[in-house]
């Protein structure tokens, strides 16, 4: 296991390294020139202190040569400045990781309340009218735009209503605790409810994958109760996949939240990285990333690592 | 598999999805008849109300929604069924030559496919859709008319999402592959090009068509987000995101504005995930039971 794990995180070194490469090769593809941006606010340098410019931060020379500079640069722990926000890219990238991991656990551990035990009830019986209301509302959730689903949330609770801010993490100058969750109450609803079907379909699924397994019928032979093996012997195995699909889930998530982030300005990784493509903001672009590339990796390993430790079986290989 | 596909099942869900999907393509076909011309500015009869000379109102330039609506579809259902196309095109031809070619191509082929799954898909697509295509060295000329404008979306969105097809293609050709008539073209004398176009590929047709439909519902997600965020299908050019985009200027003062093209992203997705749901049950039941 230890070999494997080992495996898995070289191979993930491996994909950032190409991601970064990519990434670099497609920053010098996006319109808008950093010396350019630099310069134009200023009438005194023309085209010549361009050029001395270029040649003094190395941008006279191939793109593979500086995409090396900049890794060894990275390695030693130098991110480079943010052109938006006029800041070390590490110091602008901090508080929105904590953004979207505040947002993105609240949407994570609403989904799971609610999907869970549906998926589940759904489980019990087949084919039954609760079954198929939640496959319906599993459907309904996989096919909804988020953007769309966030969009009518402000339009009733926010416009209508006015019960619930429409955007931001706080008040202007900060809010206490209840001002805080006021304003992530609809952006994590948004999330909770796109984010639902998936979990009511695979603890459904999982829950009947079991049912077919010689001790659920060993079990009923017995004369255990139908709640007995399902919540005793069915459930612990079927988290199984669950908990391992769930871990696949956490990586995505920083990037997850792009277009929620966007829609109720919560100022998070993915409106971050999505503000600094389209403001050629080329460092804190590449930094994020691959910051969200790399999460979505250690998220797979994370998912490798909780099997392990719940199978017994995979554990002893 | 053994007795191969009977009918297909009659579920109210897939009934429902198929006849959703069946008056979604209608009313788009219809379109230009039944609506009046979706680019015609009326700066006279800005964000009114639903009436009988525009039953879903109009919007901030006085255009009529309904046409709106009808011609983001085309825009929209042309980018899902190419981008569904193109990616099928792709995974299927690394999928069969992954699985047909084996050994050392295979587990390249396979290691590139587990890495393009794990980078994460929106901020990745938002950096593709950025490039700026006269860096590519592509004149105006080219770059300037609707057909590549959608070309791009289309190519953009079918490079990160070939992975599935690629995958199922793979595993299903694994199976094909030592099956007695793929040997027996092989004693005969056949090419691997031969073999895999006209032995392999029919056989592995099942799970690469499910896969392509299951697709569309998600690759109109991808596409709607993207046009939302100003990067896909760009306006005068009318998309069900990018209107969306301009309703949500305007949410204060014509909340409806927001309801349509929305409900016609949720609806049409919902109509192909159904469909794919029910080919899936009725192609591949194995795979359906599990999932």
């Amino acid at each position: 296991m230890t070999r494997r794990i080992l495996v898995r995180l070289l191979q993930s070194v491996a994909v950032l390294l190409a991601m970064s490469f990519v990434v670099y090769a497609l920053m010098g593809l996006m319109p808008g020139d950093p010396i350019d941006l630099m310069i134009a606010g200023n009438p005194h340098l023309g085209p010549a202190d361009a050029a001395r410019l270029k040649a003094l931060y190395g941008l006279d020379r191939p793109w593979a040569e500086r995409w090396l500079l900049w890794l060894v640069q990275v390695a030693q722990g130098h991110l480079g400045y943010s052109r938006l926000y006029a800041k070390p890219v590490a110091a602008v990238l901090g508080p929105a990781v904590l953004a979207t991991l505040e947002l993105m656990g609240t949407a994570l551990a609403g989904a799971l309340l609610l999907g869970l035990p549906l998926g589940l009830r759904a489980a019990a019986r087949p084919g039954s009218l609760f079954d198929r209301a939640a496959n319906l509302l599993a459907f309904a959730s996989v096919s909804l735009p988020t953007f769309w689903l966030g969009l009518m949330l402000i339009l009733l609770f926010a416009v209508r209503l006015g019960w619930l801010p429409a955007g931001g993490m706080a008040q202007v100058g900060g809010g206490g605790a209840f001002d805080r969750l006021a304003h992530l109450a609809l952006p994590a609803a948004t999330l909770t409810v796109a984010s639902l079907g998936q979990y009511i379909r695979h603890m459904r699924a999982a829950m009947l994958a079991e049912a077919r397994q010689d001790y659920v019928r060993t079990a009923r032979a017995k004369g255990c109760s139908p709640r007995r093996i399902a919540l005793g012997h069915q459930l612990p195995n079927a988290l199984l996949p669950v908990v391992t699909l769930v871990a696949l889930d956490l990586g995505g998530l920083v990037s997850g939240a792009l277009i929620t982030e966007t829609v109720f300005a919560w100022p998070g990784m993915g409106r971050l990285i999505a503000d600094a493509v389209m403001g050629n903001d080329f460092n804190l672009a590449l930094t994020g990333l691959l910051l969200a590339t790399g999460m979505t990796l250690a998220g797979s390993i994370l998912a490798d690592l909780a099997y392990a430790g719940l199978d017994p079986r995979v554990r002893g290989e | 598999m053994a007795s191969g596909p009977s009918l297909p099942p009659r579920s109210p869900a897939a009934l429902g999805g198929g006849l959703l999907l069946a008056a979604l393509a209608l009313a788009v076909a219809l379109g230009p008849l039944l609506a009046p011309d979706p680019a015609a500015i009326d700066l006279m009869a800005r964000l009114l109300p639903p009436s009988a000379a525009h039953p879903l109102g109009t919007d901030e330039l006085g255009r009529d929604v309904l046409a709106r609506v009808l011609a983001g579809g085309r825009v929209s259902l042309t980018v899902a069924a190419a981008t569904a196309v193109l990616a099928a095109a792709l995974g299927s031809a690394i999928g069969l030559a992954a699985g047909y070619f084996g050994g050392g191509l295979d587990a390249v082929l396979m290691r590139v496919t587990d890495g393009v799954m794990a980078l994460p898909l929106l901020p990745l697509l938002i950096v593709l859709a950025a490039v700026d295509p006269a860096k590519l060295g592509l004149s105006p000329a080219v770059t300037g008319g609707e057909a590549f404008a959608i070309g791009r979306v289309v190519v953009i969105i079918a490079l990160v999402g070939w992975t599935t097809v690629a995958r199922l293609v793979r595993a299903a050709t694994l199976s094909v592959r030592t099956r007695d008539y793929v040997r027996a073209a092989v004693a005969v004398g056949a090419g691997p090009g031969r073999i895999v176009l006209r032995h392999i590929l029919p056989n592995v047709a099942s799970p690469l068509v499910v896969a392509a439909t299951l697709s569309v519902g998600n690759i109109i997600l991808v596409e709607s987000a993207l046009s939302f965020l100003g990067l896909g299908v760009q306006p005068p050019m009318a998309s069900w995101g990018n209107m969306l985009t301009g309703a949500m200027d305007q949410a204060a003062s014509a909340p409806l504005l927001a309801l349509w093209p929305g409900l016609a992203i949720f609806l049409t997705v919902l109509g192909f995930n159904l469909v794919g749901e029910a080919l899936q049950a009725w192609l591949n039941p194995r795979l359906a039971r599990d999932l």
